[in-house]
């Protein structure tokens, strides 16, 4: 019932941006932390490991909020990273981390639980355990310290955290955070007995995956064995999944920050999942299957949503918007709504994130902008890799044809400039299939200039960084020289050509990235030291430094050539082998070894299941709109297979590939995939 | 139709910036369906304009915003105005009145002349904020301050018009009227030479007024009755709402 607010007001004046930590957001509800007698509410602090600008417009971190808050035996209030300088305030005037909404101690909640949509965070998540005021270490806990939880995507592998975390949710949270809520809620009425066995109950709840119940037996470097330590600990924790987006018209009441932040206009979520089948990609690999949002939903959430927070810019987020099966009459429906009494036709700006490589794209991007009074922004497109023999291996099935309509259709209907994202560091990749990657620039530049001097492509290249739960997860990552050589190759090569620019991701980075998204547990150790080293704020590249993770590595005996640049052999024991996001290991196997070979896989979505574990798994399906593919989207359909099986492709036998070439690249922005796309 | 809007802001909402504002108006504008005019130009924005900017941290009674309209407004939902936008509005941002504006009228920045501001802290008494009434018998008062990335040192005694102490409510407080025409002189910068002793980032802010000359008469830009108490600390109310 405490607020530190008198505390902090004067701490903020002294530190940038203070509105960062002020909240009073629109959207907000006051959070009831007397709904039952005696402080028997749940209290859930959801904490971002990043800057406020960042993770305000998390919209899983916001949908949680709101059904807790909805929740009779709950209540939520949000937390974030502070800033360098607000963290050294609070820690010489001894003032703990607290809630942006009341300004609360982490301590007068029961859970801090943290979303994880990146690696490089783990550091921070520390930073904010200790702020919090409880013992970094989950085993030095007591009954009355704070519940460490984390998800998001990051937490599929929570194992380098497993020293620092009670629980990590795998997969959705909408109704995971209700069960995990009445478990805690009936430990806190009984008395908050013993932390152990609070522990013990929670990990029976199927998703939540509670590390302190396993012990992990090693044989030397490998891993042999992760068993639970009692009977009624599952040996597999499988993943949490929502049969129906429909029923989740969360959030109804999107937050709408006073301050400026990444992104600043209402979000809809339009569906979940993808099976485009990109192997480099965790996030489809991770959400399947595809569950679309009812078309008249997505258009009521957007026009009441922007009616209610007077935004006049809305994004429609997915994986792959142009995929979803009625993206052409929400778009009309929109726009026909924009037109209304109290509407924003003569501003309005629709954002179509991540949308696929092909001229009915661009069409649609074309028509959205055209009729709307918005902004142009740029134009972003994803091919991912150099090459179509490379395409194929990560199954991003882009034929160049496509791209160059794609682009063609763009130029002409007046943009001028557009982004184009490439990942280095495939599997199998050669020089030939880095410079491809020029080849395709100077080649999008030269349509341009058939319509505009002033047309220029701009290259953002990515190392990759394998992960967890996809066909690359035995792939030994390029080392940062061998990056930094690909890069400097597309560098040469693009260097005196007129119209392309090129950006390119920090490989150091990448390889912190590697090392923490395959790491098990004894990379807690390393995290540990590169905390106490002053390494937070990792994904900030003027915080970052290598050099920290290198030294930490040293000291702990480990090497990164094992954890990162090493390929692992099919019968490796991987760390979170007992973590499953529904995908077979066989089926990830066998897709590695099709991928060896050069072979595509299709959509399941609108082709037939080949069977991946998850829908059968999990007794859920595909919610589609429409059983058929959309027109002009060829990528990942029979079709479009037909086609590339024309393209010749010799590749060496997959092991001796393997072998042959250790230093092959490896890129950090593998989840840059999820930031690629359209905005118009 | 051309309109003069007189706000406050209040509280945690002090936090935020001259540039955060400017958001927080374009959405409730729209929010209420308010008919703005916009520029012209490739992207065209909502024609509002605000006047002296408020240090961010600074509280204030007297804030002022100039919105033009593509058609005009019924004298009812004028009326109704105040409370429409407050609604809109984030906690802290009330408005208070609303008028129209003369099409001849200048621009705020063109017809503000100085601010008062008062000035606090928990760490000053009475004794301090006589001490800095003292201020006004010097015959010059040097202050070296940066502006811009500018180191300078300026002769700021012209840019302070008067200083009293009022008791306030909440105890006494340094009444400060400043002149903003020129480099002005900023309530810290004032802070820094009439608290020689104490952080200047602990001196809390509230500006009262803007004025405008009238033939050598000052006049508040938009005169209204001040909500009540006019010296605002952030209430347990606010902080546990
Ligand atoms: S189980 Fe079948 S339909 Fe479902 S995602 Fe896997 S391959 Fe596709």
């Amino acid at each position: 019932m405490s607020s530190l607010w008198t505390r902090v007001e004067p701490l903020l004046a002294r530190v940038q941006k203070p509105a960062r930590y002020i909240g009073c957001e629109d959207g907000v509800t006051t959070p009831r932390h007397d709904k039952l007698p005696g402080g028997g509410a749940v209290a859930w602090l959801l904490a971002y490991p990043d800057t406020y600008e960042i993770g305000l417009p998390n919209q899983g971190l916001q949908i949680l909020y709101e059904i807790l808050n909805e929740r009779d035996d709950a209540v939520a209030e949000r937390t974030y990273a502070p800033w360098l300088d607000l963290t050294e305030q609070l820690r010489s005037n001894g003032v703990p981390l607290f809630s942006v909404d009341t300004h609360r101690p982490a301590s007068d909640f029961d859970i801090l639980a943290f979303n994880l949509s990146s690696e490089l965070v783990y550091t921070n998540v520390l930073e904010m355990i200790d702020l919090a005021g409880i013992p970094l270490h989950t085993t030095e806990r007591g009954p009355d310290d704070l519940l460490v939880i984390v998800g998001g995507h990051a937490a599929f592998n929570p194992e380098p955290l497993a020293d620092f975390i009670d629980a990590a949710v795998l997969g959705e949270g909408e109704e995971v955070v209700s069960d995990i809520t009445a478990v805690v809620r009936d430990w806190k009425r009984d008395g908050r007995t013993s932390r152990d066995g609070l522990l013990r109950e929670l990990s029976k709840i199927p998703g939540v995956y509670v590390p302190s119940m396993y012990e992990v037996v090693y044989d030397g470097d490998r891993i042999v064995e992760v068993r639970p330590r009692f009977a009624d600990v599952p040996a597999t924790v499988d993943k949490r999944t929502v049969a129906d987006l429909g029923e989740w018209p969360y959030p109804r009441q999107q937050l709408v920050p006073l301050t400026e932040v990444v992104h600043d206009r209402l979000s809809v979520e339009v569906f979940r999942g993808c099976t485009r089948g990109c192997r480099f990609c965790q996030a489809g690999m991770i959400t399947r299957p595809v569950r679309e949002r009812p078309a008249e939903q997505v258009r009521t959430m957007i026009r009441d949503g922007l009616r209610r927070t007077g935004y006049d810019e809305v994004s429609l987020t997915s994986l792959s918007t142009a995929d979803f099966s009625d993206i052409e009459p929400v778009v009309k429906g929109i726009l026909a709504d924009a037109q209304l009494p109290g509407g924003c036709a003569d501003t309005l700006t629709i954002s179509l994130p991540s949308l696929r490589v092909d001229a009915f794209t661009v069409g649609l991007a074309g028509e959205v902008n055209g009729a709307g009074g918005g902004r142009r922004s740029g134009l972003t497109f994803a091919p991912e890799a150099g090459s179509w023999r490379l395409r194929q291996v990560i199954n991003k099935l882009i034929l160049e044809e496509d791209l160059y309509g794609a682009v063609d259709s763009a130029f002409q209907q007046g943009w001028t400039r557009m982004k184009l994202y490439f990942l280095t560091g495939l599997p199998t990749e050669t020089d030939d299939d880095t410079l491809g990657i020029a080849e395709l620039a100077k080649n999008c530049v030269a349509i341009g200039k058939r319509y505009t001097n002033r047309a220029s492509v701009t290259v953002s290249l990515g190392g990759y960084v394998p992960k967890p739960h996809t066909p690359f997860q035995w792939f030994g990552q390029n080392t940062r020289a061998e990056l930094q050589r690909k890069i400097d190759l597309v560098r040469t090569a693009t260097r005196k050509v007129p119209g392309v620019q090129l950006k390119w991701h920090d490989p150091a980075a990448s390889i912190a990235e590697g090392l923490a998204s395959r790491g098990d547990r004894r990379i807690g150790r390393v995290i540990e030291r590169v905390w106490r080293d002053g390494g937070v704020f990792q994904e900030w590249g003027e915080h970052f430094s290598l050099d920290r993770w290198e030294r930490a590595m040293a000291l702990e005996g480990l090497s990164l050539d094992w954890y990162v640049y090493r390929h692992r052999d099919e019968h490796e024991i991987l760390p979170w082998d007992h973590l499953t996001a529904g995908l077979h290991k066989d089926f990830l196997w066998g897709d590695w070894q099709d991928a060896l070979a050069g072979s595509g896989i299709e959509d399941c979505r609108w082709t037939p299941c080949y069977d991946c574990g998850v829908c059968t798994g999990f007794g859920i399906e595909h919610v589609v709109a429409s059983p058929i593919a959309p027109a002009g989207g060829s990528q990942g359909t029979g079709q479009d297979l037909a086609r590339g099986g024309e393209v010749p492709v010799t590749l060496l036998p997959a092991r001796r590939q393997l072998v042959d070439s250790p230093n092959q690249s490896v890129s950090p922005a593998a989840a840059a995939s999820a930031e690629s796309g359209v905005t118009v | 139709m051309k309109l003069r809007i007189r706000t406050t802001k209040l509280g945690k909402v002090r936090f935020t910036s001259h540039r955060d504002l400017a958001r927080m108006w374009e959405r409730a504008v729209r929010r209420i369906g308010m008919p703005v005019a916009t520029s012209e130009g490739f992207t065209p924005r909502p024609r509002i304009s605000f006047g002296l900017a408020l240090p961010t941290g600074a509280e204030s009674v007297a804030e002022y915003i100039d919105i033009d309209l593509r058609e005009p407004l019924s004298d009812d939902r004028i009326v109704g105005l105040p409370a429409e936008l407050t609604a809109a509005l984030p906690t802290g941002i009330d408005v208070l009145i609303v008028a129209e504006r003369d099409q001849r009228a200048g621009s705020l920045q063109e017809v503000v002349t100085s601010c008062t501001w008062q000035l606090w802290s928990p760490q000053l008494g009475s004794g301090h904020h006589h001490d800095a009434c003292r201020l006004l018998e010097a015959t010059t008062l040097e202050l070296d301050r940066e502006r811009k990335g500018k180191r300078s040192t300026d002769e700021v005694r012209p840019m302070i018009l008067d200083l009293r102490v009022d008791l306030t409510p909440a105890g006494d407080r340094l009444i400060a009227e400043l002149a903003t025409v020129g480099r002005g002189l900023r309530p810290s910068e004032l802070a820094r030479l009439a608290y020689p002793d104490i952080d200047p980032l602990d001196v809390r802010v509230l500006r009262t007024h803007q004025w405008t000359d009238h033939d050598g008469n000052r006049r508040d830009v938009l005169p209204c009755e001040l909500p009540q108490p006019t010296v605002v600390d952030a209430s347990p109310v606010e902080v546990l709402a």
